[in-house]
């Protein structure tokens, strides 16, 4: 553990040390997942959309690895206090990372289908800028996980409302390719399920960001507002 | 138990449903007070209050066992004292029925009241409040009798004798103990022929049948296997809607399954008083945190 004195059982420092460690490696899976969708998505490399598809498997046996884990620890060594906190936002935590893994594909098979329609590269410009935002977000909160910092997971939840902002611009956007032209509809629709995904990819990392301030901070924010939140950790 | 009504205070559920701006982050917004004062669990401002102690130290001649103590107990609900052995949990329990009055060379000062009556005042029969604050140790007692002699000891030296009354509270006595079904066809026999946990139980019968206020319990389940162990578990979840009951264990599980508030004591000091669910999820003093962790030494 990267906080607090040893435990007397040497043991269960290491199987802690070593499940945060497998939550870790999922996390930059994930977020190679989704870096990899978008380029693919940007730049129509078919190819590296297939291999996402093909990498989502090793996600999902992440998610099972971890969460059996978890169970052994809980079976086994009756956590409390910040241990327990641990072992709960990691089981949390990595659904949603599961989760963030599923977007990123769907974003790949939007890729492959936007390829072999050709639609208009205009489609992407708000995609892109998107994609960065929420890639940045699930960065930074993996970040704030691996360095227990409540601090900059609070900073990385307050950017979640940009990108519903952006997502509503590209809706509006697309509505207008729409309304130009009856055949765009199908590849606008598929840009717009896209965005979609990176929104709710933005959702997924404020969840993460939530679990982070439970496990350093002892207070469930689920449901809170930023200003909430930091006040919780002035301790007001 | 508290609950936050968060459902009520959710603004989001109540809003128009989808407008063009609904894409966005709905407005996050909860009345924090009743959150952060309450946190959902039970709140010690909304007990009554059975035994108090204020600024109470104890010395066994020169060495200080509990140094400046202050703890409220709630009055029918399960309080446990957890700490590292020799941490002073068993001499403070032992307090609350002045069983330290029987070994030598203890001096105590600071006050204990139960129900708001000083308990050290020299007007209290020390047998009335011994009579009024049952014990349980961890190795079983019973005396060597039968079973029901042993549940009608109380009653006898009180001098009840009437047969039919003495019966009614050995029977109801032995079934609040959750015993009854398994010795009612063998009343006359033996107590040490009892498995461990069951004798266990027939001593908390022995306690309850002179209807206590509180029992203190001292490690209760830590001579019986995990099957007695949860039996007398379940028991004190019972007992607790009759009697105010104060359990020392070294089973810190136990405790967080068993008790509505916790006491963490290390080196005859109370470092934490708190609600069992918080002091176990997400204690306030570090050394409680260590302790609870397997950090502690």
């Amino acid at each position: 553990m990267s906080y607090g004195p040893q435990h007397i059982s040497k043991q269960f420092d290491d199987e802690l040390e070593n499940v945060r460690g497998k939550v870790l490696e999922m996390g930059g899976l994930v977020e190679q997942q989704l870096n990899n969708a978008l380029r693919s998505l940007i730049e129509s490399e078919t190819d590296l959309a297939e291999l996402v598809i093909e990498t989502e498997v090793q996600v999902n046996t992440y998610e099972v690895t971890i969460d059996q884990e978890c169970t052994k620890i809980l079976a086994r060594r009756q956590p409390a206090a910040s241990d327990l906190r641990l072992v709960m936002a990691i089981t949390k935590t990595i659904t949603d990372l599961e989760r963030v893994g599923d977007e990123a594909e769907k974003v790949a098979r939007m890729a492959i289908e936007l390829t072999e329609k050709h639609g208009p590269k205009a489609y992407y410009i708000g995609i892109n800028a998107m994609g960065n935002l929420v890639s940045n977000m699930l960065h930074d909160a993996l970040d704030a996980f691996a360095r227990m910092d409540s601090k900059q997971a609070v900073a990385v939840a307050g950017k979640e409302p940009e990108s519903d902002d952006q997502y509503s611009a590209i809706l509006r956007q697309l509505v207008t390719y729409m309304m130009e032209d009856a055949r765009n509809i199908s590849g606008t629709l598929d840009a717009m399920w896209t965005a979609r995904a990176l929104e709710r990819i933005g959702d997924h990392a404020r969840n993460i960001c939530e679990n982070i301030i439970y496990l350093v901070e002892g207070k469930d924010v689920r449901h809170f507002s930023i200003e909430q939140m930091e006040d919780i950790l002035a301790g007001r | 138990m508290r609950q936050n009504n968060l459902n009520e205070k959710v603004e989001f559920f109540e809003e128009d449903p989808v407008s063009e701006s609904s894409v966005t982050t709905p407005t996050h917004s909860i009345d924090m007070s009743s959150i952060v004062k309450h946190d959902g669990v039970s709140n010690l401002a909304d007990e009554k209050i059975c035994i108090e102690v204020n600024n109470f130290n104890l010395f066994y001649s020169e060495k200080q066992a509990l140094k400046n103590i202050n703890l409220q107990i709630p009055e029918k609900k399960v309080t446990a004292f957890i700490g590292p052995s020799g941490c002073g949990k068993s001499t403070l329990l032992r307090c609350f029925n002045r069983m330290n009055d029987l070994i030598d060379g203890i001096k105590t000062d600071g006050d204990i009241s139960l129900d708001g009556k000083d308990i050290f005042d020299k007007n209290v029969n020390v047998a009335d409040l011994r009579r009024r604050v049952g014990m349980v140790f961890q190795k079983p007692n019973p005396f060597p009798k039968s079973i029901y002699e042993n549940v009608a000891y109380g009653l006898r030296i009180q001098g009840i004798s009437d047969r039919r009354t003495i019966d009614a509270v050995v029977e109801k006595s032995l079934k609040g103990a959750a015993l009854w079904d398994e010795v009612k066809d063998r009343l006359d026999d033996l107590a040490m022929g009892l498995s461990g946990g069951q004798q266990q139980r027939l001593v908390i019968a022995r306690a309850i049948a002179i209807e206590p206020e509180v029992i203190l319990l001292d490690e209760p389940a830590s001579a019986l296997d995990p099957i007695s162990t949860l039996k007398i578990e379940e028991l004190i979840y019972e007992l607790k809607d009759r009697f105010t009951i104060v359990i020392v264990t070294h089973n810190m599980q136990q405790a967080a399954r068993v008790s509505d508030y916790t006491a963490y004591l290390y080196m005859g000091e109370m470092v934490e008083f708190n609600d069992t669910s918080t002091l176990f999820t997400n204690p306030s003093e570090k050394m409680t945190e260590d302790y609870i962790t397997g950090r502690y030494g």
